[in-house]
C-alpha cells in the first residue's frame, strides 16, 4: 500500500504544479493583457483615486476636483467652465479627455515620470505622485474681454504675444461647461448627447479646429508676397487695375464693395480693401510665389500643436489664374483657422518672424517644483523685416483712416485688417466678419499683442463694414486688456 | 490463504518502514510552539497592516489575543494527548486560518455593512474547540473503524437534508436554521472518508483479487464488488443533480477513486472511475443549465463582456489575479471587491492573489502542499490499513478542495462552488477542516509513537 500512497502523493504534487503554473500564467505572462481589458475597472479606479492636478490661468486654478464618494472617486470641476472650455477641454470619467486636459494628462493625472524625484520609489511602493499643475499662457483679462465681446454669437477669438508666441486668449463661442461631462451616469450621458446634438455645436473649438475663408484679411499675406517677390516695389504707385477686374481667362468680373479702387495703389488697396487690386497682384506674384508665401505664414501645415493639434489652414497648390485671383483675396477654397490668422497678424507685428504659438507655459509638481518649461520657439520667417515694416504702416492706416476704425485705441499704435468672407453657393451663407490686428503701447518698440477675431453670424451687411462693425470692437477690447495688463 | 500465484501479484512485499517510525520519534513540542508563535505573529501583523492601510480602527489586539489563546489551547491539547504528533500540522492550520481572517477583515473594509470577520472568528473558535475535543477525546483512531456504517448513514442523511431546504444562489447545499446556515455536505466529507477507509480496509483483498482478467493488469470487475462503486458514483451524480453542487460531487468521487486505488493498486479501478466521471461530467455539463453555464464561463470568461453585460465573476477574478502580478498590490491596496458576490468565500484566493502577488500566492499554495504532504507522511508511517487509508483520504480531501477551487478561480478548470480550506468565509468549512487537521494530528501521533500494531 505504501507504493500507492506515494503515487497519490505524486498525483497531488502534479495538481499543485498545475495550479502554480496556471497562476504564474495569469499573474505574470497574461497580466498585462488582463490589465488592459476595457472591462477591467482597475486602471480607472486608480486614475481617479486622487485629485487631479489643476490648470492655472494667471497663477490661479481654473479647475478643481470633487470627492464624489463613488468608485471613481475624484471628479473634475471647473470654476469658469464655458470661458476656458476651448483651452481646458474636458476631463470626463465617461468620455475621456480633450485639449489641455488631454495633452497634459500625464502630469495632471500624476503618471508623468518627471513628477517624482525618485521614480523608482513609486514603482516599488506602487503609489502614484500627486497630480501636477499646468500653468497656461492665458491672461484672464484678455480671455474675458474676448468671451464677453463675442457674447454667445458663433465665432472665435485668439490673442498672441508676437514676441514669444504665447497664446493670451483662446475663445470659441458659443461654449459649454465641461464640468457637465466630468462624472459618470445618466446625467453625464444626457449632457453629452445634448451638446453633440446642439446645432450651434458648442463643443466645437472654433479657434483651433474650424477653418473659415479668411476673406480680405488674407490680403496681408498677398501684400507680403508681392513685396517680398518684388512684384510691388512702391506701395504708393498706381497699379493700373480696372474696376471691376475681369478674372484672367474668364469673362467673370470681380467687383469691389466700395468705390475708389480703380487704378489704386497697394497702400490704398489695403486701406480700403480693394478686391480688384489685390486679386491682380496675387496673379502677378503667380501660383508658386503665393503658395510659398502662404506656407511661410503657416498655411498647409498639419503639424502645429499648441499642444493640442490645430486644423490645417489651406491654400490650394493647384489653381488656374482666375482661382488664384480669388484665393489672393481669401476666397475660393482658401481656409484658415482663427489661430492661423492671428499668426499672420503676429508675423507683421514681430518684423516678419513667426513664433510657434503655445498654450502651456510650464508644468509643476504638486508642491511647486518645476517639471517642464515651454520657452518661445521660432516657427520661421514669413517675410523680410522691411516688408513687415511696410505692412505695419499700411495696417495702421487701416485703423486710423481706413475700414477698421472701430479697432482704434487712444494712446496706442494699432494696426489691423478687416475682412468679410462670403461663403455658400452664390454667397448665400451668412458672411463671416473678420478682424486681425496688433497693438503697441505708445512708446513701446514692439507690438505686445496680435489678435484675430471672427464672427459667424455678423449682421448681413456685405463688405468690409461688417468686419469693422462686428469683429473690430471685440479685437479692440482684447488688445486694450492685453496692453493694460503690462 | 489465497493461492500463491495471486499473492505474488498483488500483495507486494511492504518496504521496510522508515527507521524513525520504529523507534519512538522525538517529542517536538518546542518546535511546534515556536512555529505556532510565528503563525500567530504573522497573522497579527497582517491584521494590523490591514487596519493601517484602511485607516480604520480595527481591534488587532483582540484578534491577536483570540488567535493566540485558541492556538495555545490547541497546542496544549496536542501536547497533552498527542505528544508525538507532527509539529507542523497545527501551526499551518493556525496560519491559514489567521490569514483567512485577515483577508476577510480586509474585504469587510471594502464592503461596509456585510462584515464577515466576526462570524468567521467565532466559527474558527468553535473549530479549534472541536479540534481540541477530537484530539483529547479520540485516543486511538482505530476506534472509528467500528462506526463505518453509522458514518455512511450519517453522511447520506447530511447530504440529503439540504434538498428539502430552499436553494441559495442556485445550489441546494445550505440548511438555514435559527438564523444560522450550515453546509452539511462539508461534514459529510469526513464521515465518507471514515467509511471508505473502513470499507476498503476490510474488503481490499477481495476488490484487488477478484474478477476475470482482460489483458495486462486490467480485470473485469464482478458485479458483487462493482455495486458499491456504482452506488457512490450514482450518489455523486445525485448530489450534483439534486443539490446542483458540482464541487462536492467532484470531491466525493475523486476521494473515492483515490482511496480505492490506494487500497487495491488496481489501474482498472482508476480507468473505470475516470470513464464514469467523464461520462457523468459530460452528461451533467450538457444537460444541467447551472453547470452548463459554468463550463461556458470557463471556456470563454470574457463572453459576457463581448455581450456588453460587463465582466462576470470569473473575469473579475482573473482581473484580480492579473492585477497582483509578481509581488502584489500590497495588503489592502487591491480591488478584488469588484468580484462582488462570494468575494470572501469562493473567491477569497483572488484577494490573496491580487494583494500578495504570485509570491504570496505561491507561499500559500505551498503551505497547503506542506499540510497535504504531512498527511500522506502520516499515512506512510502508519501500519494499520485503516489508518493509512484514512490519512490518505483526509490529505486528499484537502488537496482536492484546494485544487478544485483554486483551479476554478484561476481559470484552470470550470469553476465550482467550494471553500478554500481555512481561508474562505464559511463556518461549516472552517469547522470541518479543523476536525480534519485534528484527525491528522491523531494519526501522525499514532504513526510516530510507533507500536500501533497492525499488519500492512
Amino acid at each position: 500500500m505504501i507504493r500507492y500512497i506515494r503515487w497519490c502523493a505524486w498525483f497531488c504534487v502534479l495538481l499543485l504544479a498545475a495550479l502554480l503554473v496556471n497562476v504564474a500564467r495569469v499573474q505574470v505572462w497574461e497580466s498585462a493583457a488582463y490589465g488592459a481589458n476595457p472591462a477591467n475597472k482597475r486602471p480607472a479606479i486608480e486614475r481617479y483615486a486622487q485629485p487631479r492636478g489643476n490648470l492655472l490661468v494667471d497663477g490661479r486654478p481654473v479647475t478643481g476636483s470633487r470627492d464624489s464618494g463613488q468608485l471613481l472617486r475624484y471628479e473634475r470641476t471647473y470654476t469658469d467652465g464655458p470661458l476656458y472650455a476651448p483651452v481646458t477641454g474636458f476631463s470626463s470619467q465617461t468620455y475621456g479627455t480633450s485639449f489641455a486636459e488631454r495633452a497634459e494628462d500625464a502630469v495632471l493625472a500624476g503618471t508623468d515620470p518627471g513628477l517624482s524625484a525618485f521614480p523608482l520609489w513609486y514603482d516599488l511602493s506602487r503609489g502614484r505622485p500627486a497630480g501636477g499643475d499646468v500653468a497656461t499662457t492665458l491672461r484672464a483679462a484678455v480671455q474675458e474681454a474676448a468671451y464677453r465681446g463675442l457674447g454667445g454669437r458663433r465665432g472665435a477669438a485668439v490673442a498672441l504675444e508676437p514676441a514669444t508666441g504665447r497664446i493670451l486668449a483662446l475663445v470659441s463661442s458659443p461654449s459649454y461647461d465641461p464640468g457637465l461631462l466630468s462624472g459618470t451616469g445618466t446625467k453625464v450621458k444626457a449632457a453629452w448627447a445634448r451638446l453633440n446634438a446642439d446645432p450651434a455645436r458648442p463643443m466645437l473649438n472654433r479657434a483651433l479646429r474650424e477653418t473659415y475663408p479668411p476673406g480680405s484679411t488674407f490680403k496681408i499675406v498677398t501684400a507680403a508676397a508681392a513685396l517680398d517677390a518684388g512684384v510691388v516695389t512702391d506701395v504708393d504707385a498706381p497699379t493700373h487695375t480696372p474696376d471691376p477686374y475681369p478674372l484672367p481667362g474668364t469673362s467673370t468680373l470681380l467687383p469691389n464693395a466700395g468705390t475708389g479702387c480703380e487704378d489704386a495703389s497697394m497702400a490704398e488697396a489695403v486701406q480700403w480693401s480693394c478686391n480688384t487690386v489685390m486679386a491682380k497682384i496675387g496673379v502677378q506674384v503667380g501660383l508658386k510665389g503665393m503658395v510659398a508665401a502662404a506656407e511661410r505664414f503657416g498655411f498647409n501645415d498639419e503639424g502645429l500643436r499648441v499642444p493640442s493639434w490645430v486644423s490645417r489652414s489651406d491654400f490650394d497648390t493647384d489653381m488656374s489664374p482666375d482661382q488664384l485671383a480669388l484665393s489672393s483675396i481669401g476666397q475660393f477654397n482658401t481656409r484658415a483657422t482663427p489661430l492661423q490668422m492671428a499668426m499672420v497678424a503676429a508675423a507683421v507685428a514681430q518684423g516678419g518672424e513667426i513664433q510657434t504659438p503655445f498654450l502651456v507655459d510650464r508644468t509643476t509638481r504638486h508642491g511647486g517644483g518645476l517639471v517642464r518649461r515651454h520657452g518661445p520657439h521660432t516657427l520661421g520667417r514669413a517675410m523680410s523685416p522691411p516688408t513687415a515694416l511696410r505692412l505695419q504702416e499700411l495696417m495702421v492706416k487701416v485703423v486710423e483712416e481706413g475700414t477698421g476704425r472701430n479697432a482704434a485705441i487712444p494712446g496706442a499704435r494699432v494696426g489691423g485688417k478687416t475682412g468679410t468672407a462670403q461663403h455658400g453657393v452664390g454667397n448665400a451663407g451668412t458672411p463671416y466678419a473678420w478682424f486681425i490686428g496688433w497693438a503697441a503701447a505708445d512708446g513701446a518698440p514692439q507690438p505686445a499683442v496680435a489678435v484675430a477675431v471672427v464672427v459667424e453670424d455678423a449682421e448681413a451687411v456685405r463688405g468690409d463694414i461688417s468686419g469693422n462693425g462686428a469683429a473690430a470692437p471685440i479685437a479692440r477690447t482684447m488688445m486694450e486688456a492685453a496692453l493694460a495688463g503690462r | 490463504m489465497p493461492p500463491p500465484a495471486l499473492t505474488a501479484k498483488v500483495t507486494e512485499p511492504e518496504p521496510a518502514p522508515p527507521p524513525w517510525s520504529d523507534t519512538r520519534a522525538p517529542r517536538r513540542g518546542g518546535v511546534g510552539l515556536m512555529l505556532l508563535a510565528g503563525a500567530v505573529l504573522i497573522s497579527a501583523l497582517g491584521h494590523a497592516y490591514v487596519g493601517l492601510v484602511g485607516r480604520v480602527q480595527i481591534s488587532t489586539p483582540h484578534y491577536a489575543a483570540g488567535l493566540a489563546v485558541a492556538a495555545l489551547l490547541a497546542h496544549l491539547a496536542v501536547r497533552l494527548r498527542a505528544p508525538y504528533a507532527d509539529p507542523v500540522l497545527l501551526p499551518i492550520a493556525v496560519l491559514l486560518n489567521g490569514l483567512g481572517l485577515v483577508l476577510i477583515e480586509r474585504l469587510d473594509l471594502a464592503t461596509p455593512g456585510q462584515a464577515g470577520a466576526g462570524d468567521q472568528l467565532r466559527w474558527s473558535g468553535l473549530g479549534v474547540g472541536l479540534f481540541a475535543l477530537v484530539v483529547v477525546g479520540l485516543r486511538d483512531h482505530r476506534v472509528l473503524q467500528r462506526y463505518a456504517y453509522l458514518s455512511v448513514t450519517a453522511a447520506l442523511a447530511l447530504m440529503l437534508v439540504p434538498v428539502f431546504f430552499p436553494a441559495v444562489n442556485g445550489a441546494h447545499i445550505w440548511i438555514r436554521f435559527a438564523g444560522l446556515s450550515f453546509q452539511p455536505g462539508e461534514f459529510a466529507k469526513i464521515l465518507l472518508a471514515v467509511f471508505f477507509a473502513s470499507y476498503l480496509a476490510a474488503n481490499r483483498t477481495a476488490l484487488a483479487l477478484t474478477g476475470r482478467r482482460l489483458f495486462w493488469r486490467l480485470r473485469l470487475l464482478p458485479g458483487r464488488v462493482l455495486g458499491p462503486i456504482l452506488t457512490i458514483w450514482l450518489l455523486s451524480v445525485g448530489v450534483l443533480v439534486l443539490e446542483r453542487d458540482l464541487g462536492t460531487s467532484l470531491l466525493f468521487f475523486g476521494l473515492f477513486v483515490i482511496m480505492l486505488f490506494t487500497a487495491t493498486g488496481r489501474i482498472g479501478w482508476i480507468a473505470v472511475g475516470l470513464l464514469l466521471a467523464a461520462l457523468g461530467a459530460y452528461a451533467v455539463g450538457t444537460l444541467e443549465p447551472h453547470v452548463h453555464s459554468r463550463v461556458q464561463d470557463w471556456m470563454n470568461p470574457f463572453a459576457s463582456i463581448a455581450r456588453g453585460e460587463g465582466p462576470g465573476q470569473l473575469a473579475q477574478s482573473l482581473f484580480a489575479f492579473a492585477a497582483g502580478g509578481l509581488l502584489g498590490a500590497g495588503l489592502g491596496h487591491g480591488h478584488s471587491f469588484l468580484i462582488g458576490f462570494a468575494a470572501k468565500s469562493d473567491f477569497v484566493l483572488a484577494t490573496a492573489g491580487e494583494e500578495l502577488g504570485l509570491v504570496g500566492l505561491t507561499a500559500l499554495l505551498l503551505l497547503y502542499g506542506l499540510l497535504v504532504s504531512r498527511g500522506f507522511r502520516a499515512g506512510l508511517a502508519l501500519r494499520d490499513p485503516f489508518g493509512r487509508l484514512l490519512a490518505t483520504g483526509l490529505a486528499s480531501i484537502v488537496a482536492l478542495q484546494v485544487f478544485v477551487i483554486a483551479g476554478g478561480v484561476t481559470g484552470l478548470i470550470p469553476l465550482t462552488g467550494m471553500a478554500m480550506p481555512f481561508l474562505a468565509q464559511g463556518g461549516s468549512s472552517v469547522v470541518t477542516n479543523w476536525i480534519i487537521v485534528a484527525l491528522l494530528v491523531r494519526l501522525s501521533d499514532s504513526a510516530r509513537r510507533g507500536g500501533t500494531g497492525g499488519s500492512g
